[in-house]
C-alpha cells in the first residue's frame, strides 16, 4: 500500500453527485419496480441529471412519475414534457383531479389547496403500478421534519411515515426491502442544500423553467407573502384570484420552489441568470420555505403531519 | 464581507458527529456553529426569538435550533440521530446529532458510521463521566479518525485554565489506554460563543485553534493513505439499444469506489469468480476518465468478456481479499427484539447479501466500563464480538483497516428491518 498525502478527494459537489448516484444505484439494485418522481421544479431536474450520470448508455430503470393537482404553473408542466421527451424516458401523469372524480379526494370548498390531496393520488398510483419504491428530490435542510428522515425510507401499507420507528440506516449501507404493498421512498439528495442545488445547475449547465428566473408578474401582498393573482392554467381556467379590496401590483419576481399554485409564492427578485441566483441564494436571509412555501405555516409541525399521511 | 458571500475554493466536504446530552450544551454549540456560520436565516432566528420570550429567557436560546419533531416536543426527548449542514464558503459541512438519551449506543453508532471526525463535549464543571468515555469508546470503535474535545461552559468556571488542564489530564490518562491517536482539546463556552466560530476575548491564555478552525483544515476522508481498491458492482449497464450498434456489446459495471484507486489498464480480478482481467475504460456520463478515485460513482468497463453481477467486487489482482464464510465481528444490536441464536438472518456486506447464523458469542462489552462481559442474548444497545457462518462467501477487510469493506449490516427478513451493525474484525 502506497502512502501519501497528496490523496485526491472530491469537491463538495463532487461527493454529492457521488453519493446521489450510488443511492439511485441501490435503488435500481435493489427494487423491483421503482419511480422517479419528476414534478419540473429544480430539484427534481438535477434528479434528472443524476440519473443520466447513473445509467447512461442505458435506459433508466425506471418511469418518471409527476402527481399533477391540475393547479401547476403551465411553464412548469411545458418543461416536465419537454424534458421527458429529450431523455426519451416514459412519464407517467397521474392527477388529483382523476381522484376527486373518484370520490377519493374531497375538497373542503372548491378554493381549497390541493397540494395535501397528492398523498392520495401518488398513493393511487403507487398501487395501480405497483411501485415498490419512489425516488423523490426532497432534501434534508428543507424543513425539521425532514432533517431525521432517512434516505431509504420505509412507508407502511398506507404509506405512513412513523417517525419513532424508523430503519437504522448505517454507512452506505442502504436497506430498500419492502414486503408486498408496502413502499420505500428513496431521497438521493437528502444531503443537498438549496445552496448546493444551485451550484449544480450552474455547473451542469441544466435548464430550468422560465418561472425561475426574475420576471414581471401581477401579485397581491397578503399576510407578509407575495401571492400571485391571475394565474392562466393549462386548460385556459384563471385562477388565484385577488380577494375583494385587495391591490394589484406588477413586481418583478422569480420562484425559489415550484409548486401547487395555491401554495407556491415567489420573491422579489432581479436575478435572471443562474449565477445572480446563486449569489443571491448565498446573500438570502430567508429560508427556501419561510419564503415561499404557504403550506408549511399553518402549524410548526406541518411537514411532519403531512408526511405521516404518505406525503413525499 | 462575510464568509458565505465569496465562493472561491471548494474544501470539500466534511462530516462530523456530536456526542454529548442536552446538559453539556450540545445542542448550544450546534446553534452556536450554525449561527455564527450564518447559517441560520432571519425567519428561522425570529421564530426562535419568539421561542425563547416565551419561556421567559432573555438572550436568544440557541439550542431551540436544534429542536426536532412534534413527537419529540411532546415526550421532551430528542429520538433520533438528526443531520444538519451549513457551509463556510470554502467547506461544506453535515452534522450529525445523535441524542443522549438510553437510546444512545445505537444512535451513536448510526451517525459515528459516517462521520470522519467527532466532537465529544464535557462539562468544564463536571469533568471527564461515564458518559464521556462511552463516547470515547464508540468512537474509537467505529473508528473516527479524528477526535475534539470540546471542554464547553468555561464561562461557569471563569474561565479557568486550571480546569481545563485537569480535563485534559484525566481525558489523556484513559484515551491512552484505548489507543485514541489524535486528539485535540478546546476550551470553549458555547452560549457566549468563545473559541467556537470567533475567538472571544475571555480564553486569552488559550493559544490554540477555534473549533472552527480544525474544522476547516481536518482532512475530510476517512484515512489519508490510499487504501486498497474496492469497488462492489451495484448494476450492470446493457443497453442494447438496436438503433446504435456501438453499444450492442457495451457491459458497464456501476459503482462507487468504495476505496483505493483506479485506472485504465490496470490489472483487476472479479470476484467471487477469480477470473482477472484489464480495465479498458473508467467511464462517468459519456466522459472517458484516465483513472477513478476513493467515493467516486463511475462505470468501469473490462478488457475481456466475464459474467459479472451485482453484488460481485472488483479489486486489483495484486491486493484481492480473501473469500469467506465465517466471519468475526464487533456487532452493535439495534432492534428491539433481542438477537434469536436461533434464527438466520441476512448480512448485507457492500452490495452483497447473504444468510446468516449466529456461530457463537464471545462476549459482551459493557460501554460505561468497557470491560468484557459473558453473554448469551443480545439486546438492543449491546456491543458484542460475535462469530457468524455464511451460506454464502464475502470478500471482507478488516473494518479497521477499511472502514467500507469492514462493516455490514445485519437484516430481520421477516421485518424487513435493520437489526444490527457488524463491524469485521
Amino acid at each position: 500500500m502506497t502512502t501519501t498525502l497528496s490523496k485526491t478527494t472530491l469537491s463538495h459537489l463532487d461527493w454529492l453527485e457521488a453519493e446521489a448516484i450510488h443511492i439511485m444505484r441501490e435503488v435500481a439494485g435493489q427494487c423491483a419496480s421503482p419511480a422517479l418522481l419528476f414534478s419540473g421544479g429544480k430539484d427534481s431536474i438535477c434528479m434528472l441529471r443524476i440519473a443520466e450520470k447513473a445509467f447512461r448508455p442505458g435506459r433508466f430503470p425506471f418511469p418518471l412519475l409527476h402527481i399533477d393537482t391540475g393547479h401547476n404553473y403551465p411553464e412548469v408542466i411545458a418543461f416536465r414534457d419537454k424534458r421527458a421527451a429529450e431523455l426519451g424516458e416514459r412519464l407517467i401523469v397521474r392527477s388529483v383531479e382523476d381522484s376527486m372524480r373518484r370520490g377519493t379526494v374531497v375538497l373542503k370548498h372548491a378554493g381549497e389547496s390541493r397540494n395535501k390531496h397528492q398523498s392520495v393520488t401518488l398513493l393511487e398510483a403507487i398501487e395501480e403500478f405497483g411501485f415498490d419504491c419512489c425516488i423523490g428530490g426532497a432534501r434534508r435542510d428543507e424543513e425539521k421534519a425532514r432533517a431525521k428522515e432517512r434516505i431509504m425510507s420505509f412507508r407502511d401499507e398506507f404509506g405512513q411515515w412513523d417517525p419513532k420507528n424508523q430503519r437504522p440506516e448505517l454507512w452506505n449501507l442502504y436497506n430498500a426491502r419492502s414486503h408486498k404493498g408496502e413502499n420505500i421512498r428513496a431521497f438521493p439528495i437528502s444531503n443537498w442544500t438549496e445552496m448546493d442545488v444551485w451550484q449544480y445547475i450552474e455547473r451542469e449547465r441544466l435548464e430550468l423553467p422560465s418561472i425561475y428566473f426574475a420576471h414581471t408578474r401581477p401579485v397581491v401582498l397578503r399576510q407578509g407573502a407575495i401571492v400571485p393573482v391571475n394565474v392562466p392554467l393549462v386548460g385556459g381556467e384563471v385562477t388565484n384570484l385577488p380577494k375583494p379590496g385587495e391591490d394589484i401590483v406588477n413586481l418583478r419576481v422569480r420562484f425559489r420552489t415550484v409548486g401547487d399554485v395555491s401554495c407556491t409564492a415567489p420573491v422579489e427578485s432581479d436575478a435572471d441568470t443562474v449565477d445572480k441566483i446563486v449569489l443571491e441564494t448565498a446573500t438570502t436571509t430567508i429560508t427556501e420555505r419561510g419564503a415561499t412555501r404557504l403550506d408549511d405555516q399553518t402549524s410548526e409541525a406541518s411537514m411532519e403531519q403531512r408526511k405521516k399521511e404518505g406525503y413525499f | 464581507m462575510s464568509a458565505i458571500e465569496k465562493l472561491p475554493v471548494d474544501n470539500g466536504l466534511l462530516r462530523f458527529l456530536t456526542c454529548g446530552s442536552v446538559d453539556d450544551g450540545k445542542s448550544t454549540l450546534i446553534g452556536r456553529l450554525l449561527y455564527d456560520t450564518k447559517a441560520i436565516l432571519a425567519d428561522t432566528l425570529t421564530a426562535i426569538e419568539r421561542t425563547s420570550q416565551k419561556r421567559g429567557m432573555e438572550a436568544v436560546d440557541l439550542s431551540l435550533l436544534t429542536d426536532g419533531l412534534q413527537a419529540e416536543r411532546e415526550q421532551g426527548i430528542t429520538i433520533d440521530v438528526a443531520y444538519r449542514y451549513f457551509s463556510t464558503g470554502t467547506r461544506k459541512y453535515i452534522i450529525a446529532d445523535a441524542p443522549g438519551h438510553e437510546q444512545y449506543t445505537r444512535n451513536m453508532v448510526t451517525a459515528a458510521s459516517t462521520a470522519n471526525l467527532a466532537i465529544i463535549l464535557v462539562d468544564a464543571r463536571k469533568g471527564v463521566l461515564t458518559q464521556t468515555r462511552r463516547h470515547s469508546y464508540l468512537a474509537h470503535l467505529m473508528n473516527i479518525p479524528h477526535l475534539i474535545v470540546a471542554v464547553n461552559k468555561m464561562d461557569l468556571v471563569d474561565y479557568d485554565q486550571a480546569a481545563f488542564e485537569k480535563i485534559r489530564a484525566d481525558y489523556l490518562d484513559f484515551a491512552g489506554k484505548l489507543g485514541i491517536e489524535d486528539i485535540r482539546f478546546i476550551p470553549m463556552s458555547a452560549l457566549n460563543g468563545d473559541t467556537v466560530v470567533e475567538r472571544g476575548e475571555r480564553l486569552g491564555w488559550y493559544k490554540g485553534p477555534t473549533l472552527l478552525d480544525v474544522l476547516e483544515t481536518a482532512p475530510t476522508a476517512h484515512s489519508e493513505k490510499i487504501e486498497k481498491f474496492r469497488f462492489p458492482v451495484q448494476y450492470v449497464c446493457r443497453p442494447q439499444d438496436s438503433a446504435n450498434p456501438e453499444l450492442h456489446d457495451y457491459r458497464g459495471f456501476m459503482g462507487r469506489v468504495e476505496s483505493g484507486e483506479i485506472a485504465v489498464g490496470d490489472e483487476v480480478t472479479v470476484l467471487p469468480s477469480g477470473l482477472a482481467t484489464r480495465v479498458k475504460a473508467v467511464e462517468l456520463y459519456g466522459r472517458q476518465l484516465t483513472h477513478a478515485v476513493s467515493e467516486q460513482s463511475v462505470t468501469l468497463l473490462l478488457a475481456d468478456e466475464i459474467d459479472v453481477s451485482r453484488g460481485d467486487m472488483i479489486v486489483k489482482t495484486s491486493e484481492a481479499p480473501q473469500p469467506t464464510k465465517q466471519i468475526e465481528a464487533m456487532i452493535c444490536w439495534l432492534s428491539e427484539a433481542p438477537l434469536d441464536r436461533a434464527r438466520k438472518y441476512l448480512i448485507r456486506h457492500t452490495t452483497r447479501d447473504s444468510k446468516a447464523m449466529v456461530a457463537g458469542i464471545e462476549y459482551r462489552v459493557d460501554v460505561n466500563t468497557m470491560e468484557w462481559v459473558p453473554a448469551d442474548r443480545l439486546a438492543m444497545n449491546d456491543i458484542a464480538r460475535v462469530a457468524f457462518k455464511l451460506a454464502q462467501p464475502i470478500f471482507p477487510d478488516a473494518y479497521a483497516e477499511n472502514r467500507a469493506a469492514g462493516a455490514f449490516i445485519i437484516v430481520d427478513e421477516s421485518t424487513n428491518n435493520t437489526v444490527g451493525a457488524g463491524l469485521i474484525v
